[in-house]
C-alpha cells in the first residue's frame, strides 16, 4: 500500500518536472548549485579576512597599550580610610579610639554580645572547630545546619528553609535560580544592591517601577498583559516575578504587601520578598512584613533574609514552600558552590532564635524605641527623617542638596564626625555610586537597637540636632 | 595517540597540544621539563620532541589525563541511554498516575501561574540524580578532620526523602573535605585563640567594612595575608565564592576582555558575567589556545568596531578542583608579560596546599608573586575557616577597598573566624615558634605523592598533576557513581563522587582530597578498600601498567611505564 502510494508521488513528481516551465528548472538548478557551493565553501571568520602580515601583527601587539588594571584612587577618597573599631562592635563601641554609643550597626536585638549566644557558639566551636572545609554537597552539611534550617522554617511557619553562608549571596543566588533569560521581573526602584546583582545574574527582562508605587507597578503589569495577549505562545512560558523588600535598606520604608498580594493573583506573578531588615523586627513575633500585615506567608513565594542583622550572626536564608525552596539546593549558586556556614555561626543563629522565641516582647520594645527617636528627630532644620517610624534603620537626608553629591557627602560626614566626637557612633549609608541602578541621595543611617536606653536615645537625638544646626546653618 | 570516540574526549587536545609546547607525550602522559627531557635524552640517547618552554619550569611537571578507553566510552553512553529511556518511561507512568509522584507540587491557588520550572529542566534531577542522591549532602556531626562521624540516614521512598535513624557512623575516613593542612580541628592553639576572640567579640559584626564593620582584627588579618603572600597589600572578604563574583566586576567592564579557562569555577564564571566584559574561553590549561586568543584579541581588537581592547584579564585557578591539574603558571606569566595582559589567579585550592612553604602555586613554581596581578584565594580550605582574600599591589587593594561590592554592601568576616585564619596562617609561616606548619606541608606533599602513586599502580585512571592533593579517580559509568560512593561508605570511607553537570557527561569520577591529617595507616586502609572496590566494580581501566617499585622513597618523581 505504502509503496504504491510513494510510487505515485514519484511518478507525479517526474511528470511535474516535464510540465514545469524552463525558467523554473533553471532557477532551481541555480539554487541547488548555490546550496552546494555554500556547503563546500570555507566557513569564514570575520577576523581572518584581514590580510595582515606576520610583521604587521607583531607591530600591533608591540604597540598595544592596555589601560592600567585599576585607575588610581586619590588618597582622600572618603571610603579609603575606614573607621577602625577596636573590640566588639556592640552597644558600646570604640571607633577610631573613641568610645561611643553604637547607632550604626544593625544589631537590632542586641544579640551580638549576648552571653547565651556566645556560649552556644563556644560549645559548637569546641565540638566542630571553625571551618567546614567543604560545600554542603561534599561533607559540608553538619547537623547544626539541618537544625538551623528546621528552626528557621518553624519560626517563619513555612515548609522549608535553606541557609547560605553569606547574607549578600542569599537573594543574589536565589533570584537567578528561578528567573532565567526571557522571564520578566518587576522590581522596585529602591531595591538593594544584592537584588540588583541577582537580577543581573539572571539575565531576565527587568522592569523597574517607582518606589512603593502600586499604580506604576500595575501599569507595567497591564502593559505586559497586553503584550501577552498578542503573543500567547510566548506568554505561556514567560515567568513573572515581583521582587520587593520588606523594609527597604535604601529608604527605610515598608512595602505595601497587601496590595502586592492582590496584584500577584490578578496578574499571576510570583512575589520574592527580601526581609533582611524586617526579619526579627516587624510583627508580633518578629516574623517580618507578612506578620506585620497579617498576610498568610503562603501567599509569598519566597522570603529571603540575612542572619547578619537581628540574629547578629553571619549568613542568610530563604524560606517558603518546599516546591520552591528545594530547587535552590541544586540551582542556588551561592549554596552549591560555596563552603557551608561555619557551624559556630549556625549555632549562634539557633540560640538567637531561641532568645527571640522566648522573649516576644522584645519586638515591641524595639518598636517603642524606634518611635521615640523618630519623633525626637523631627524638625531639625536642614535634615529630614526618611523611613517608617517603626523601622529600626532609617535615614537622615539633607533637606536641600547643595547641588553636588560630593559636597552633600562632605557635609553629612562632618555631622557624623562631630557626633562621633560627642560619643554617638553613626555612619553614612555607603553606595557604589556608579553601579547603583537608582542611586539614593546621600544620607546618615541611624540604627536603633533594644540596648539603647531612653536616655541614650534622647541624647543621640539632641546631639544630632545640635551638631546639624552647627554644621548646616 | 589513538583518537578517542567523538565528543567524549574533548579534553584530550590538552595533552596533545601540551606535548608540542612543553614536552613529550607518551600515551597521554606529559613530561615537561628541560631537566627531565635532558635526563631522558642522556639515558635513551634520543629526544623525540624538543621542549620549547621547558626552561620555564624548575622541576618536573607531570600531568596526565589518560584517554577514555573506547569500550568504556561506548558503555557509558549506553548507560545514559538506558537511564534516559527509563526516565521517559517513568515520567509517562507518573503522568498517568500509575507511579506515585513523590516530588513537591505547586499549590492549588497557583496552578494557573506560568510553571516555575521547565519540565525538562528537572528531568535529570528526577530520573538520574534521585537514584543516587544518598551520595551527596551526607550530614556529619563532628570535626571534618581525618576521620569524621556521619549521621546514618535511610530512605523508604527511593531517595525522595530521608529519615535519620539516630545512629552515627563513627570514625569514617574522610577523603572528601578540603582540609589540606589539617587545620580543621576542635582542639589546639588555633581553636583556643578563636574561642578567646569569640568570648570577647561575639560572632557577628552587623555592618559592612565601609560603614562601621571594620574591626582591628580585620586590619591585622589583612596585614598578615599580605606578608604571607609576599604582596604589598591584601583585603579579606566574608565568602570565597563572593570574592570572585563581587570583585571581578570591579576590575573589568565593558570594552575589556576576559580570557577564562574552560574549567574555571562557577564563581569566576559568574564574576566574569556580572562584569559586562567580553568573555572568551581557552582550552583547559592549554597555552597555545591562550596565546592564540591573546594574539587575536590584540591584533583584531573588539568585534565590529575594531577598537583596541581596554585591557585583557586572564582568569586561571591554581589547582582545578575537579581535574586535579595545576595551572601552567610559568607559561601563563610569560604570555601575560608578552601580551601585556593582566593575570587573576584563583588559589582557592592551592593556597597552603602547594609549594615548599605553603604559599600556593606561585611558591610551587618558585615564581615572583609580583608577576601575578591579582592573587585571590580562600580561607575555607587549608586554613580551616571561611572567607576569601585578594592580594596585590597597593593601588589595586586601595581601589578594591573603595569599589568592591563586598566592602560596601556585605557584612564583614566574623571575628572568631578571623582569629582562626590568623593563627593557622602564623602556624604555616612558622611565626608561632613551632615547625608544625612546615611539617604539615611536608606531610601533605608526601601523602599526595604516595596516594597518587599507589592508585596508579593499582591500575586506576587518575587525572591531574602528581603534586596535586586533589585526586580524581575516573568512574565513567553512571551506575558506578552511586555504587562506588555506597561501597566506600560501607567500608567506612567517605568519598566524594561527581558526575554531570559538574563534569563532562562521560567523565564521572570520584574525588579524593588528601590532608596532612591523614596518617600513613589511614591512607593504607583507604587504599586497600579502594583496591577492593575497584576490583568489585571493575574500575581499573588504565592501560598503562606501572611497575611498582616499592623500594623507592615517596618523593620519587619518575615512573617506568610499560605498554601492555
Amino acid at each position: 500500500m505504502a509503496t504504491a502510494a510513494e510510487q505515485w508521488v514519484l511518478v507525479e513528481m517526474v511528470q511535474a518536472l516535464y510540465e514545469a516551465p524552463a525558467y523554473h528548472l533553471i532557477l532551481e538548478g541555480i539554487l541547488i548549485l548555490w546550496i552546494i557551493r555554500l556547503l563546500f565553501s570555507k566557513t569564514y571568520k570575520l577576523q581572518e579576512r584581514s590580510d595582515l602580515t606576520v610583521k604587521e601583527k607583531e607591530e600591533l601587539i608591540e604597540e598595544w597599550q592596555p589601560e592600567p588594571l585599576v585607575p588610581p584612587v586619590s588618597g582622600d577618597h572618603p571610603a579609603l580610610n575606614y573607621n577602625v573599631v577596636s573590640g566588639p562592635p556592640s552597644h558600646s563601641i570604640v571607633v577610631n579610639g573613641k568610645k561611643c554609643v553604637n547607632f550604626a550597626s544593625f544589631n537590632f536585638l542586641g544579640l551580638l554580645d549576648d552571653p547565651r549566644v556566645k556560649a552556644a557558639a563556644l560549645v559548637s566551636l569546641r565540638k566542630y572547630g571553625v571551618g567546614t572545609c567543604g560545600p554542603r554537597g561534599f561533607y559540608g552539611t553538619f547537623d547544626v545546619h539541618l537544625d538551623l534550617e528546621d528552626r528557621l522554617a518553624k519560626f517563619m511557619q513555612t515548609e522549608e528553609a535553606i541557609i547560605y553562608s553569606y547574607g549578600f549571596a542569599t537573594i543574589a543566588s536565589a533570584i537567578p535560580a528561578y528567573s532565567k533569560r526571557g522571564d520578566i521581573v518587576f522590581v522596585d526602584r529602591a531595591a538593594c544592591f544584592a537584588i540588583q546583582k541577582g537580577l543581573q545574574a539572571s539575565r531576565s527582562d527587568i522592569q523597574l517601577f517607582k518606589h512603593n508605587d502600586m499604580a506604576d507597578l500595575e501599569r507595567l503589569l497591564k502593559e505586559q498583559e497586553i503584550e501577552d495577549q498578542k503573543n500567547p505562545r510566548k506568554a505561556r512560558v514567560t515567568r513573572r516575578f515581583i521582587v520587593v523588600e520588606g523594609l527597604y535598606m535604601n529608604t527605610g520604608t515598608i512595602c505595601p504587601l497587601p496590595e502586592l498580594v492582590k496584584l500577584k493573583y490578578r496578574y499571576k506573578a510570583r512575589i520574592f520578598l527580601e526581609e533582611s531588615l524586617s526579619f526579627g523586627v516587624l510583627g508580633e513575633h518578629g516574623r517580618g512584613v507578612t506578620e506585620h500585615f497579617g498576610i498568610s506567608i503562603d501567599d509569598i513565594d519566597l522570603i529571603s533574609a540575612n542572619m547578619e542583622n537581628s540574629l547578629a550572626s553571619i549568613g542568610g536564608f530563604c524560606c517558603g514552600r518546599s516546591f520552591v525552596i528545594d530547587h535552590q539546593r541544586l540551582s542556588g549558586q551561592g549554596y552549591c558552590f560555596s563552603a557551608s556556614l561555619p557551624p559556630l555561626l549556625a549555632a549562634a543563629a539557633i540560640e538567637a532564635l531561641n532568645i527571640m522565641e522566648e522573649n516576644p516582647g522584645i519586638f515591641s520594645v524595639l518598636r517603642e524605641k524606634c518611635k521615640r527617636i523618630h519623633k525626637a528627630l523631627q524638625g531639625i532644620s536642614g535634615l529630614k527623617v526618611v523611613g517608617e517610624s517603626f523601622s529600626p534603620a532609617f535615614h537622615l537626608q539633607l533637606q536641600e542638596s547643595t547641588g553636588s553629591r560630593e559636597e552633600d557627602v562632605k557635609l553629612l560626614q562632618e555631622i557624623v564626625n562631630h557626633c562621633m566626637d560627642r560619643s554617638i557612633a553613626l555612619t553614612q549609608a555607603r553606595y557604589l555610586e556608579r553601579e547603583e541602578e537608582c542611586l539614593p541621595p546621600p544620607s546618615i543611617r541611624v540604627v536603633v537597637t533594644v540596648e539603647q536606653t531612653d536616655e541614650e536615645l534622647e541624647r543621640a537625638a539632641r546631639t544630632i540636632k545640635e551638631v546639624a544646626q552647627a554644621v548646616l546653618l | 595517540m589513538r583518537p578517542g570516540p567523538g565528543g567524549c574526549c574533548y579534553r584530550r587536545p590538552v595533552g596533545a597540544n601540551g606535548c608540542v609546547a612543553n614536552g613529550e607525550v607518551r600515551n597521554g602522559y606529559v613530561r615537561s621539563t628541560a631537566a627531565a627531557a635532558a635526563a631522558a635524552a642522556a639515558a635513551a640517547g634520543q629526544v623525540h620532541h624538543v621542549t620549547q618552554n621547558g626552561g620555564l619550569y624548575k622541576k618536573p611537571f607531570n600531568e596526565a589525563f589518560e584517554e577514555t578507553p573506547m569500550l568504556v566510552a561506548v558503555l557509558t553512553y549506553v548507560g545514559y541511554g538506558v537511564l534516559t529511556l527509563f526516565g521517559y518511561l517513568r515520567d509517562f507512568l507518573r503522568h498517568w498516575r500509575i507511579e506515585k509522584c513523590h516530588h513537591a507540587t505547586e499549590r492549588k491557588e497557583q496552578q494557573d501561574f506560568v510553571s516555575l520550572y521547565q519540565d525538562f529542566e528537572n528531568f535529570y534531577t528526577r530520573n538520574l540524580y534521585m537514584r543516587i542522591r544518598d551520595n551527596w549532602n551526607r550530614p556529619i556531626c563532628s570535626v571534618p578532620g581525618a576521620r569524621v562521624d556521619i549521621m546514618e540516614r535511610q530512605s523508604h521512598d527511593y531517595n525522595w526523602s530521608f529519615k535519620y535513624t539516630g545512629n552515627i557512623i563513627k570514625g569514617v575516613i574522610n577523603m572528601g573535605s578540603y582540609n589540606y593542612l589539617g587545620f580543621a580541628r576542635n582542639t589546639g592553639s588555633c581553636q583556643e585563640a578563636a574561642a578567646k576572640v569569640l568570648e570577647e567579640y561575639g560572632v557577628g559584626v552587623c555592618s559592612t567594612r565601609q560603614e562601621i564593620g571594620n574591626l582591628d582584627k580585620h586590619e591585622e588579618l589583612e596585614k598578615l595575608v599580605a606578608s604571607f603572600l609576599g604582596v604589598e597589600a591584601a583585603m579579606a572578604y566574608g565568602m570565597g565564592f563572593a570574592t570572585n563574583s563581587m570583585n571581578i566586576p570591579a576590575l573589568v567592564g565593558k570594552g575589556c576582555l576576559i580570557l577564562s579557562d574552560e574549567l574555571n569555577h562557577a564563581s569566576l564564571v559568574l564574576g566574569a558575567r556580572l562584569s559586562g566584559a567580553t568573555i572568551r574561553i581557552f582550552k583547559h590549561n592549554n597555552m597555545q589556545s591562550l596565546e592564540k586568543l591573546l594574539k587575536d584579541a590584540i591584533v583584531y581588537g573588539q568585534p565590529r568596531t575594531r577598537r583596541p581592547w581596554k585591557k585583557i584579564l586572564i582568569l586561571v585557578e591554581g589547582i582545578y578542583s575537579m581535574e586535579g591539574s595545576i595551572v601552567r603558571l610559568p607559561e601563563v606569566i610569560a604570555l601575560k608579560k608578552k601580551y601585556k595582559a593582566y593575570l587573576y589567579l584563583d588559589e582557592a585550592h592551592s593556597i597552603g596546599a602547594l609549594g615548599p612553604t605553603g604559599r600556593g602555586v606561585v611558591d610551587y613554581f618558585g615564581l615572583d608573586p609580583e608577576d601575578v596581578d591579582v592573587m585571590m584565594g580562600t580561607f575555607t580550605k587549608s586554613f580551616g575557616a571561611s572567607g576569601g582574600y585578594i592580594g596585590g599591589k597597593k593601588e589595586l587593594i586601595d581601589y578594591l577597598r573603595t569599589h568592591s561590592h563586598s566592602a560596601v554592601y556585605a557584612t564583614s568576616l566574623s571575628p572568631p573566624v578571623v582569629e582562626q585564619i590568623v593563627t593557622s596562617m602564623k602556624c604555616i609561616m612558622g611565626q608561632d615558634g613551632t615547625t608544625l606548619g612546615k611539617e604539615c606541608i611536608q606531610q601533605l606533599a608526601e601523602n599526595t605523592r604516595y596516594f597518587r602513586r599507589r592508585l596508579k599502580e593499582m591500575g586506576f585512571i587518575i587525572y591531574g598533576n602528581e603534586d596535586s592533593p586533589v585526586v580524581p579517580l575516573m568512574l565513567y559509568m553512571p551506575a558506578k557513581i552511586g555504587a562506588f560512593g555506597r561501597e566506600m561508605l560501607k567500608r567506612n570511607i567517605g568519598v566524594v563522587v561527581v558526575g554531570f553537570p559538574a563534569t563532562p557527561i562521560i567523565e564521572s569520577r570520584a574525588r579524593f582530597c588528601l590532608s596532612a591529617a591523614h596518617t600513613k595507616e589511614i591512607l593504607d586502609t583507604a587504599l586497600k578498600e579502594i583496591d577492593e572496590v575497584g576490583d568489585l566494580l571493575q574500575l581499573k581501566y588504565s592501560r598503562h601498567r606501572l611497575v611498582p617499585l616499592l623500594d623507592r622513597p615517596f618523593d620519587e618523581t619518575t615512573y617506568e611505564e610499560t605498554e601492555d
